[in-house]
């Protein structure tokens, strides 16, 4: 090692449309934090402080989506800026919930929110953060699960690839021994389909896993749609399934798109 | 005589607040000129797109407006949903839903007493900092805040949008067991919340005192959540389907952003500092006493005291969690039935930062045709304005980041949740 005292690496924090709920999970962190504070500069991280220190930042964790043409610009900003640019959460990942305006006239939501539509500037699309800069790693939930956030800040500074597994959440659910509530309740769960990371919260709370993590690698939604419709779910029904929080995840777009032509 | 010098304000990115806003201040020597809160959170149009969904997807759906306070969004679509359709739950889920809402208090009281407003007053850009100074207190807090998360993930499988919140209850309620097992970390609670209201007490706090009218809600025997009337200290008292007869939003155009205020009364307090003085007398009297013994007054009319108010919230939601915990037994089933009919329906709760008010107008097939969400830092925005507005003169002599850094305080009494507001706010995103 070097005689030279080494810089900290500097973690920056950015927000675009989003609930603040993935940045909170750092906050989150409370057995952590301070350990994390310890080992990194928190150069810029609006929501917990008003130090905010100009970049380049080693590491750059961003939350939300893309909705406004300020902010497609200012992502562009960011990319620059961040040497390791981490996506975190359904929005930054996929557009988000706000993602369901994709499907309809932006100018009509606009209309019914807000009675001076002149005044609003957005784009008919929320976007991920990938459509518009290279992203280095993409963080999946909604929220993020704050020790895959450790994990992943830990394995970036130690320049290893993070432990973030792809599989479904049917793994995590069969590894903590529950009862398959899909076979033995017929209730429609999104778990074969959707990305591990929670630890199988929803069926451990006797209720369908709802997506928030988006797609698994390679998911079979057209199986899964057909297994809903001998559960007695109609067209309209899975569409709304697959129209959640990770809705324009290409793989969840094209089921709900696929159950609503038919 | 010279021309007095013109000074602006101006904080770009507002932090420790939850979201995106800015703030602008004119001044022309110790005069006031102009006061802006700005909200650039981009919309997200959830009262547009929650339109086609079923009611039964709601409490997921609307957690998503606030990381920070999503059962405060599921309680208040969960109740306006079940008045619509008269659905009455069971007692036990009643007591639940209490206890839910405990654990979000605490955490987010905690998030703002320890992380986000101390530092203003001890002079520290954040709890980072200031845990080089004063580790042993930033951990108090950390772990008071992680007791509340204790509860929330007990009983929703995680802190952030919990899981297990349904109209009619829950889908699955804890044993007995597991909720006797937070008894000795919600004792330690308790301690930690008395010492948090001796510690905060102490801080120096500006003479500042408005006349404001608060509103809360106010129930018969308990220090509100879920139930009651809406009533301020001017006489208002209502049902909550009276909500919007009494209250409008107000588009401001120098603010570009939409206010509500109380018709033919104007601006209006929610949060901590309206249920304390609105609800003093339903405070256990562990929360009282520790209110009396570091001399918070009824009313607490210094916004800056603020801090202290969530504190002794801090002792209340520790105190009625544990007696919650006490009282439990499990309900015979985790939610009642609830039967699909048109219908339309409103509540109002209590958010960790004040009333939010919610109502869905259903179909046949339970279909949602209509919703409206007022959260409770739309209701204040005007009112931090003004605090401000008066605020800044007092202070106009000081330096100019002394004054930007005590406007942030100013804001930040408020605990504002821009993300949250920014669902239903007009908001003019400026072009240059």
């Amino acid at each position: 090692m070097s005689s030279r005292i080494r810089r900290k690496p500097r973690l920056a924090v950015f927000k675009f449309a989003s609930c603040d709920g993935c940045q909170l999970s750092l906050l989150d962190a409370e057995d952590e934090l301070l350990g994390v504070a310890g080992a990194i500069d928190i150069a810029q991280f609006p929501e917990a402080s008003r130090a905010m220190l100009k970049g380049p930042y080693d590491i750059g964790l961003v939350e939300g989506s893309i909705t406004t043409h300020h902010d497609a610009q200012r992502i562009q900003e960011v990319r620059r800026q961040c040497k390791t640019l981490i996506t975190i959460g359904a929005c930054a990942t996929a557009g988000g919930i706000q993602a369901l305006r994709n499907w309809k006239d932006v100018d009509e939501f606009i209309r019914v929110v807000y009675a001076t539509p002149r005044y609003i500037s957005t784009l008919k699309l929320s976007t991920p953060i990938a459509e518009h800069v290279p992203v280095d790693f993409e963080l999946r939930g909604c929220p993020i699960n704050k020790y895959q956030l450790i994990e992943l800040i830990t394995a970036t500074l130690a320049g290893r690839k993070p432990n973030i597994p792809t599989y479904s959440v049917c793994l995590e659910c069969k590894r903590k021994g529950n009862v398959c509530i899909a076979v033995a309740k017929g209730v429609a769960c999104l778990g074969p389909v959707t990305h591990a990371g929670c630890g199988a919260i929803c069926p451990s709370f006797d209720r369908g896993c709802y997506g928030c993590y988006g797609p698994m690698e390679s998911p079979n939604t057209g199986s899964l749609s057909n297994q809903f419709h001998i559960l007695g779910q109609d067209n309209a029904e899975i569409t709304r399934a697959f129209r959640g929080f990770n809705a324009w995840s290409w793989q969840f777009r094209k089921a709900g798109e696929e159950s609503e032509r038919t | 005589m010279s021309k007095p010098q013109t000074k602006t304000i101006k904080v770009d990115t507002l932090a420790r607040v939850e979201g995106e806003g800015a703030l602008y201040v004119k001044l022309k020597g110790d005069r006031v000129q102009d006061v802006k809160l700005k909200i650039y959170e981009p919309p997200r149009f959830f009262e547009a797109f929650l339109r086609g969904r079923h009611f039964s997807e709601l409490p997921d759906l609307v957690a998503r407006i606030c990381g920070i306070c999503p059962i405060a969004y599921q309680m208040s679509a969960v109740h306006a949903i079940e008045n619509a359709l008269g659905v009455a739950v069971d007692p036990s889920v009643r007591l639940l839903r209490r206890l839910f809402y405990c654990g979000e208090w605490i955490e987010s009281h905690t998030l703002h007493v320890y992380m986000l407003h101390a530092p203003d007053f001890l002079g520290y850009p954040d709890a980072i900092a200031l845990a080089h100074d004063h580790r042993s207190t930033v951990e108090q807090g950390l772990r008071l805040k992680k007791a509340g998360n204790r509860i929330v993930t007990l009983m929703g499988g995680r802190e952030i949008h919990p899981v297990s919140a349904a109209v009619g209850g829950f889908y699955k309620v804890p044993s007995k067991s597991a909720l006797k097992e937070l008894t000795d970390e919600l004792k330690w609670a308790l301690d930690a919340s008395l010492a948090t209201v001796r510690w905060v007490s102490g801080f120096d706090f500006p003479e500042f005192e408005q006349n404001y009218e608060f509103v809360s809600l106010s129930h018969p025997q308990e220090y509100p959540f879920n139930e009651g009337r809406i009533v301020s200290n001017r006489g208002l008292d209502i049902a909550a389907s009276e909500y919007e007869d009494n209250f409008t939003e107000q588009h401001v155009e120098h603010s570009n952003a939409l206010h509500s205020v109380l018709r033919g009364h104007g601006s209006y307090m929610v949060g901590p500092v309206a249920r304390f003085n609105l609800n003093f007398n339903k405070l256990p009297e562990v929360a009282k006493q520790a209110a009396r013994d570091c001399g918070l007054q009824v009313p607490c009319n210094n916004p800056f005291r603020s801090i202290v108010v969530r504190a002794v919230e801090l002792v209340f939601a520790c105190h009625e969690a544990l007696r919650v915990i006490g009282e439990y037994e499990p309900p015979p089933a985790p939610r009642a039935q609830t039967p699909s009919c048109a219908a339309t329906g409103q509540a109002a709760t209590e958010a960790p930062r004040g009333l939010l008010y919610h109502r869905y107008k259903l179909d046949q097939a339970g279909l949602i045709t209509a919703a409206k969400i007022v959260p409770p830092t739309s209701q204040n925005q005007k009112r931090i304005e003004e605090d401000l507005w008066h605020f800044v003169s007092e202070v106009a002599t000081l330096p100019t980041e002394a004054i930007t850094w005590k406007c942030e305080q100013a804001v930040r009494n408020y605990d504002p949740c821009i993300s949250c507001a920014t669902h239903f706010l007009r908001l003019h995103v400026e072009r240059e």
